[in-house]
Order: C-alpha cells, then structure tokens, then sequence
C-alpha cells in the first residue's frame, strides 16, 4: 500500500504541504486564493513540527490495525480492503470526537468545508479521488515527503 | 545613537488580493522581512532587511508577492551614483572593509559575447549529433613530446591524467563557503557526469571520500585540511595561488561561518575567521612553487597530476610559461568575473582581467615556446553557457570550470550576500536551518540537468562546425570571429573580424 | 586581392595516383588520362602532377623545383640561399606554351648537395627549414618541390593542360599522383595547385580540414611555418613530424589521425591495442584531421591513399598486376588500370597502401 514518509533532513518547516491539503480538499481545483477565502475551509491532513532548526510533517499513518476506525460508531471511518487507506465516509459522520480522541499520534480532527453540511471527522485521505499522488508530496519544495509503495496490503 | 543614512534597497509588494495569510514567507526569510501581525491579523514586513534573494517570492503559494528595487533615488549623477553614495556611508557607519561575494558585476564588455563561431556550408557537410557520433572526451595532464622514445618504445610512464567525459567541470568553492549539501551535490553530479568538481580551500569531509575519483583537492595558502589522506583522496590536486574575484588576497571566512562541522574539516576552532594569507607563505617566487609541485608529486607518488590555480593578472602570459615550466601538470586560470563567498569590494570590482584575454595570451605565449603540451589549460571566470565553453576551446583550453553556473543551478538568485553566512537558499551558508534547504538529490538532478542540456549543445555546434571531436576544437582560433572589438583585442585574442 | 597564403581557399577537387610496385617506369599517361576523365571535378584554377623515378642520374641530390615572379627574384634566391649549396645542375623546366595556360612564372629546378660538415642539425631538418625560411618571406620565390629523384609540375589550369604545358610526356616514372583543383576563390597563384610537396612527401587532397586551426596551431610548435594556409601542407607536415622526426610506424600516425571512435576503443576487449588507441589519442589529439578528406600521400618508396573516418569522400583503389591505382572516381581508376584483378572503396580511417616490393612503409 501507499504510505507517506516524512524526510526530517530535508524539511524546510514551511508549511506548504498543509496550505495545499487544505487548499485541494476545499478547492478541487487547487485555485489557493479561493479555497482561503472561504469561510468554511477544511483543515489539513498534514501538520509540521518545529523545533529550533529541527522540522519534519506528521499526517495519518494508515495503520495496520486502525484505533480510529475501530472506535468509530458510526462505521464512518474505514479502511479499505485493497488499497489499505484509512478514511472517513463524511455521509456517516456524526463528529463524535471519538476517533480524534482515539489516535495514538492525534492525526485526526473535526472540520467542515464550504460544501459540507456538518463538521465531520477530517485526516489525511491520500488525497483519494482529488489527486494521483498526494498533493503534499507533489508540492513538497524540497522533496522532503515521499511516497513510497509498500508489499502488501497493509 | 546617530543617524542611519542608509535607505532600504529594496521595496517587497504584497498582492492582498492574492494573500492567503499561510506565512511561509515568514517562516523561510532568514533576514526576519516579514512579519505577520497578530493585532491586525495582517502579514507585514521590514523591508530594510530585504535582500532580493527572491526566496519569498518563489516560495508563496499565490504568487503574492514581488521584490523591486526601490524608486527611491539620489538626483540624478553619472559620477556620483547611488552606489558610489551608499559606499560612502557604509564605511562612515562602520569604519569596515566593504565586502561583498559573488563575481565582478560591473557593466564591461563580456568578450565571449564578441565571439562569433563558423558553420559549414557547401565545402564541408556539417555533421549531426543525433546520427554520428561526437566525441567531447577530455585528458587533463602532461602530454609527453613524443609518443615513442628514443628505442622506438612507448614510455612506461606517461604523465597522469584525469579523464573528463565531458570538457566541463565544477570550480573551486570551499565547504565553509558552501555547505556540505552542495558539496555531496557536486561530487554525486560529478561522478555520474564522469568529470570533477574541486574541494575548494576549506578540506575534503568524510562522507566525501567516496567520490574520490571525481575529485580535484585543493591546497590553497591556508592549508585547511591537507594532510597526506587527504592528497591521495582525490583524483588531482591543484594548488591554489590566486583566484579570479580577488587576485592578490587569500581566502576568507567570517568566524560565523565556522561550525562544529567546517571546524573538524578544516582542523580549525570554532567560530574564528579562516582567513587565508595573501601568498603561500613557502611560495615567495617561481622556484618555490615548484619544489611544492613536486613536493606534492612525491607525496602521492607521480600517481596523480599536480596543477596550479591563478587570477588572470597583466602578465598572465609569463607566470604560466613559468608554471608549465615549474612542472605543474595543468593550469587554471580564473578570470576576474569568477565568483567568490566573500572578498572585499574594491578588490573584486578593480583586481584581474578578463578571462578572455588571459587564455588567449597563455596559448599563444606557450605554443610560441613550444610548450603547449605539457599542460592542460582550464578557464574559468564566468562561462555561463554552452557557448562559452564553446569559445573557450577555440581560444584554447582544454577544459573549462564553472561555479557560478553551478550554485545558480542549484537555486543561487544572486543576491551577493553570501558573505553574511544568511543564504535563504542554503547554499552559502552553514546553519543548519538553512543548509536544510538543499536537498542533495534534486541539486545533483540539476546539475546534472545542466550539464547534459550543455552537452548536447556543444555537440550541435561542433557538429555545425564540421567536427567531430573536441581534439580538433582546442586553439582552432580559425572557428571564431570578432564582432565589435578594436583591431588590438582581436590581435590579442588572435581571431580575424567577421566578414574576413 | 588577396594572395594565396593569405586567406584560406577551401578544396573541392580530383585526385588520382598510381604506382609500378616492381619499380618499372612509365609514361606520364595513365595519371593524365585519368585526371581528364574527372575534369568535372575541378574548374580549371589549379592541377598538377607528381613523380618519383624521374631523375635517375641525380638520384641522390635534392631536386628543387622553384618558381620566381622575375628573374630579379631568381638572382637574389639564387645568391643569397642556393650558393648554400653544391649545386649539381641549374636549369629552367622546359615548358610549352599552349593557350590553356599561360602567364606562368618562371619555373627552374636545381639538383643540389649540401655541403659537408656545415650543418649541426640531422640533414633533413635542415632541408626543411631552409625551404621554410624561402618559401616564409615574401621573395618572389617559392619552392614547390624539394624531394630526390622525384618533382612536382603544377600551375593553374586543368591538370591534364598543365601536364602539356610542361612536357610531361618526356618524364618516366615509376610512382605518379595528380590532382585538379576546384577553389572557391580565384587565387591565380601557381604555388597554390596540388600536389604539395616537402622532401619526399607528397600529398594530393580533395576535402576540407575543420581542424585545420588546431593542426597548424601544434605543427608551428615544432618549427613547421604554414605558409600557406592550405590543408594539404598543414597534411604533410603532421606526417613529416610524426613519422619522420618522431620515428612513428605508419599505422600509428594513421591511427593519430584517423582514430577509432571512444565508444570502439572503450570496448575493446583487447587491453594493449586499446591503451595503444588511448595514448595516441591522448598525445597526438592535436594533429587528429576532422572534416571531409580523401588524399594520397606518396614518398619514394610508395603511396597510401586515406579517407576520413566518417568516409565524407569518395575514393576508390585498384590493383592490376604490379600495379595500384588511387583516384576519386571508379573510372579514374578504370582508365589507369583497364583489366583490374581487384577494384575497391576503402573504409573511412583505413589506409589503402601501395609500396614498392620490398618496402615495408612509406619513410623507414
């Protein structure tokens, strides 16, 4: 399956990987300047972590044995069975807050885009039906996230 | 506290149209130029701390923002001009040396750009690239004077040589005055590319030693890093005496510069200033070099070729019949458009003389003196394309260096601050926040990007030329003419006028 | 104007030679049929015709063919550089006059000795520079052939006119070359024709040497003055200095100038023949010939006919009996030898050699 690894060598901590995420989950056609005007925009998938020289980007790590979809009441959040994604069926979601309490490294929160009806669970889909290869390791100026390709399913 | 006379240079415009407020401007602008308010929950901005290194305005998303130079001006003077002002009050402010980095920037003419190249027409087909084969195969080293000795043998020993597939390689440029990121940069694109880069002065790094077949090590005036490892590392060794941005003055790092890192690699404390001497202070005249040439040869065991760096200076001509004759195996000639981290001001702007000139004279006085062979020439000073290299072959070298080419390559915008140890693109600097900013593996992609893109334009327009192999190239002044020079500057460079 | 020396004439041409390897001579002929038969090769500026054999009873003095603008010239060389010398015999060349070509300079020849003992150099390294040393200055003078028991005849016109300008018909000779000259310019210069001779060298050239800056650039190193600014000296003297001062083999200087590519000499499995291929490459690069070219290069003991290595020019080789021919054009090489046992191309880079029986190369 697809996974996204961080590189912390070559991570500038500029932050574009999550104004992207952002961007493309609320403006599927990338236009930046409309996505942030919205009033409703939907958070990143991907945060960057700093400290003095040392960054690197934190997103959902598609785990093998996911808590969140376990927690999940709604049976909202789901892992697909052939490609190993974990994500969140925002039709299901009843924000809950469980599975946001629920991750081990606190990938998840609750969000709500200009097109959503409600707030829902929001996390790093693999930009699944938005984009081939995730915008974030698209945009990457320093190719510091890579999507490596892993045996398997997860 | 008195005035501050100094004006900002330049004026950064936000677009607040097109601002979407993400700061990454701020985050990646090591000068501190923007800001963003948390009063007026707007970005704002210092832009006397702007630079124009452009890292804002490539990195925003939304292509916001812009750098211009400011409209403000003095009154209008050809003599007193607004440099010539602000020099002043710098040095009223600080009483220091002014520096600056980077290569001469004055508007003199650029001679390669005087040099037209010949193409054939009807007495002679031009060949092509894509269907025959062109050979751009270069031998830096010693030529013997003959092939067979006096027995009718091949010589057991030949000189040396390093083997270049292509007639390009990347110039002299220290770890200190650039971070260890270009340099494993440059030493993967060398080794793929099958030519050299150069250590520079500050020391060949461990995690280098690697690549010890593409590498030329330097021994410059302040011996960083040389021990005996170090000169069997590489593939030749080059002892630098001068270089084109600052002809007469030895190298210089600011003691910011100087990490943990650059301390262990040059053998020097952390946090002083590697200033390097003037002269080697072993290389008082001509003799003296050339005990340290074979110094140097005896060292590593007549295994590897021993070469010499100069600044093009007015008799150019003669100090390298003396160092040909000194038994350096190759000599590099830096012109004074050649780059630097950081050299005074006045140096660079007044010291040295065009590349151009330099080769010219050096090919001509040495073939005058029957010497040619036994050194290859490397030019270097500003080759800043194809064309270039081109010119330079014709003029005759056998090889040319490139450094600037290399670092605006690797994403240099030329902002001539290198000196501050600040580079926004973390290529001359040594903070690890910055040096981050390079990453190795997309460098050496452009470099090596560079560099084929190069490759094949030389080979169109040698096949163009009706040639096709370098060989015929070197010292072929027949390939070229001059446009727009005085009848003395063709005389020196040894082309005809266009049109003859 | 200027004069030839003084700007480059590219060639386009005809070239043609043939040799009687059991050193039996003949008429002037065969080579003249031949270079009438490729008159369209050439527009009339330029031909001429070489032969070895032909001095029989002086075969061992330099035999120098010069030509003077007026006889104030002739006394002046004659003074100043032939009293250097014995001279054996001094006489005008017998011409004819023909309406094809006239307006010829005066045309002598000289069968000379040097006089012992009074040079330090080895004997043909002073040849060569006291020919260099006339032919240098503006004299008047020129020296177009300087070999023993062997000459040139060349001028401006169609070679087969010049070979009846100067009775060509009463020579015999036992190896023959000749060119027709198609210059891009009106040079009207008699020294510019083919062949270019230097003691026994000659050469005939059709082709064009891009290379020809980096050539003479290394040659004038080494003493060679490139007078004029023609390929084919610049030819002839790489030759001189690898095979005769530098004591080359042939297939080495051939290999120098004609070298395998990288990409064959990379994969060479053969470890000594491609360091062989390496180092002449490395020290000889300078005297690689690039650009279109078929020549022949003769000496007394014989001749070999060469192309470039990308073949830019035609050549075809012929053998009948004890005799080879080597011209631009099938037929050429058909008029020379009417019944061949064998009739060729040769490759680009590989010489076609044709030498007298019991030589083994052209100088030693």
């Amino acid at each position: 399956m697809k996974r996204i690894v961080a590189l912390a060598e070559y991570c500038l901590g500029c932050g574009l990987c999550a104004v992207y995420c952002s961007a493309l989950h609320t403006a599927p056609d990338l236009d930046l300047v409309r996505a942030f005007r919205q009033p409703k925009r939907l958070a990143a998938g991907i945060t960057v972590e700093k400290n003095l020289e040392f960054a690197v980007a934190r997103s959902c790590r598609h785990c093998e044995n996911p808590y969140c979809v376990e927690s999940c009441i709604t049976g909202a959040m789901v892992k697909d069975p052939l490609t190993g994604e974990v994500w969140c069926d925002v039709e299901r979601c009843v924000a809950c807050w469980t599975c946001v309490a629920a991750c081990p490294y606190g990938m998840v929160t609750i969000s709500q885009g200009p097109h959503d009806q409600h707030p829902h669970a929001q996390k790093c889909d693999l930009c699944r039906n938005l984009s081939e290869v995730p915008v974030c390791v698209l945009k990457c100026p320093n190719e510091a996230l890579v999507l490596v390709e892993e045996e398997g399913v997860a | 506290m008195a005035l501050n006379l100094i004006r900002p240079q330049f004026i950064v415009e936000r677009d607040r149209e097109r601002c979407i407020d993400c700061r990454v401007c701020e985050n990646q602008c090591a000068n501190g130029v923007h800001r963003w308010d948390q009063t007026r929950r707007e970005m704002t901005l210092d832009t006397s701390q702007c630079v124009n290194c452009h890292r804002c305005v490539v990195m925003c998303p939304t292509e916001a923002l812009t750098v211009v130079a400011t409209p403000h001006r003095f009154r209008d003077n050809a003599n007193w001009t607004d440099k010539a002002i602000y020099e002043i009050y710098h040095q009223a402010a600080t009483g220091q040396v002014l520096l600056t980095s980077m290569g001469n920037d004055r508007a003199h003419h650029i001679y390669w750009d005087h040099l037209l190249l010949n193409a054939c027409q009807v007495t002679n087909p031009p060949i092509d690239p894509l269907r025959e084969p062109m050979e751009l195969k270069t031998f830096v080293g010693a030529k013997p004077d003959r092939l067979l000795n006096q027995r009718g043998e091949i010589e057991d020993d030949l000189p040396p040589q390093v083997e270049l597939e292509i007639p390009v390689m990347f110039s002299a440029m220290s770890l200190g005055s650039i971070s260890l990121n270009v340099h494993k940069a440059l030493a993967r694109a060398a080794q793929e590319l099958g030519i050299c880069y150069n250590t520079g002065e500050g020391g060949l790094h461990k995690d280098l030693r690697q690549y010890g077949k593409n590498t030329i090590v330097q021994v410059a005036s302040g011996r960083f890093g040389v021990d005996i490892d170090y000169l069997r590392a590489g593939s030749a060794i080059e002892i630098k005496i001068g270089q084109g941005a600052k002809p007469g003055i030895g190298g210089h790092l600011p003691g910011s510069k100087v990490s943990s890192q650059i301390s262990e690699t040059r053998m020097i404390p952390r946090g002083t200033d590697a200033i390097s001497p003037a002269p080697h202070h072993d290389i008082y005249s001509i003799e003296d070099l050339k005990q340290l040439v074979y110094s140097l040869k005896e060292a590593v065991r007549y295994q590897k070729p021993v070469g010499v760096k100069i600044a093009a200076v007015h008799n150019v001509a003669a100090i390298a019949s003396g160092v040909a004759r000194a038994g350096a195996d190759f000599i590099a000639i830096d012109g004074y458009r050649g780059g630097t981290g950081a050299a005074p001001l006045r140096t660079r702007d007044n010291v040295g003389i065009p590349i151009e000139f330099a080769l010219a004279a050096v090919d001509n006085r040495l073939r005058e003196e029957g010497i040619r062979h036994r050194l290859s020439i490397i030019a270097a000073g500003s080759i800043r394309n194809s064309a270039d290299v081109i010119k330079a072959i014709a003029l005759g070298a056998d090889a040319v260096y490139i450094g600037t080419a290399a670092l605006l390559a690797v994403g240099c915008h030329m902002c001539q601050k290198c000196y501050t140890g600040k580079c926004n693109w973390g290529i001359a600097t040594q903070d690890p926040w910055l040096t981050k900013r390079v990453n190795p593996d997309v460098a050496s992609r452009r470099l090596i990007n560079l560099l084929r893109a190069w490759e094949h334009e030389i080979k169109e327009m040698l096949g163009g030329m009706g040639i096709n192999s370098l060989d015929s190239l070197r010292s072929n002044r027949l390939m070229l003419r001059g446009i727009n020079l005085s009848d003395k500057e063709r005389e020196i460079l040894g082309v005809l006028a266009a049109g003859e | 104007m200027l004069r030839e020396g003084e700007v480059r004439i590219p060639a386009g041409c005809a070239i043609a030679a043939v040799i009687d390897r059991s050193k039996t001579r003949f008429s002037c002929q065969k080579i003249v049929d031949a270079l009438a038969l490729m008159r369209e090769r050439s527009n009339g500026l330029g031909g001429g015709i070489a032969a070895y054999g032909i001095y029989p009873q002086y075969a061992d003095c330099y035999a120098l063919h010069i030509f003077y603008d007026d006889n104030l010239c002739r006394q002046r060389v004659e003074n100043d550089y032939l009293s250097r010398f014995e001279i054996a015999l001094a006489e005008e060349i017998k011409t004819r006059k023909t309406r094809q070509v006239n307006r010829s300079p005066l045309i002598w020849r000289y069968f000379i000795k040097p006089r012992l003992c009074e040079y330090d150099d080895p004997e043909q390294d002073m040849m060569v520079t006291f020919i260099m040393e006339i032919n240098s200055q503006n004299l008047g003078a020129y020296v177009f052939s300087s070999g023993k028991n062997m000459g040139a005849f060349k001028g401006v016109g169609f070679p087969e006119d010049i070979a009846e300008f100067f009775c060509l018909e009463d020579y015999q000779g036992y190896l023959w070359t000749g060119h027709g000259r198609f210059p891009t310019n009106t040079p009207g210069w008699w020294g510019g024709a083919h062949p270019f001779c230097l003691l026994d060298w000659s050469v005939v050239h059709n082709g064009e040497l891009s290379s020809y800056g980096t050539n003479r650039a290394y040659l004038e190193m080494f003493g060679y003055k490139c007078s004029l600014q023609t390929d084919t000296e610049v030819i002839a003297y790489a030759f001189d200095l690898m095979v005769r001062r530098h004591g080359l083999p042939l297939e080495y200087a051939v290999q120098a100038a004609c070298p395998p590519f990288w990409k064959q000499i990379d994969a060479d499995q053969d470890q000594n023949r491609q360091q062989l291929a390496r180092t002449i490459r490395m020290v000889y690069s300078s005297l690689l010939l690039n650009g279109p070219f078929s020549i022949v290069l003769a000496t007394g003991r014989g001749m070999m006919g060469l192309n470039d290595r990308i073949k830019l020019r035609p050549m075809s080789v012929a053998t009948q009996g004890e005799l080879m021919a080597i011209a631009s054009e099938e037929v050429a090489v058909l008029a020379m030898c009417p019944q061949p046992d064998n009739i060729w191309q040769p490759e680009g880079g590989v010489p076609a050699l044709g030498l007298l029986k019991g030589e083994s190369s052209l100088w030693h």
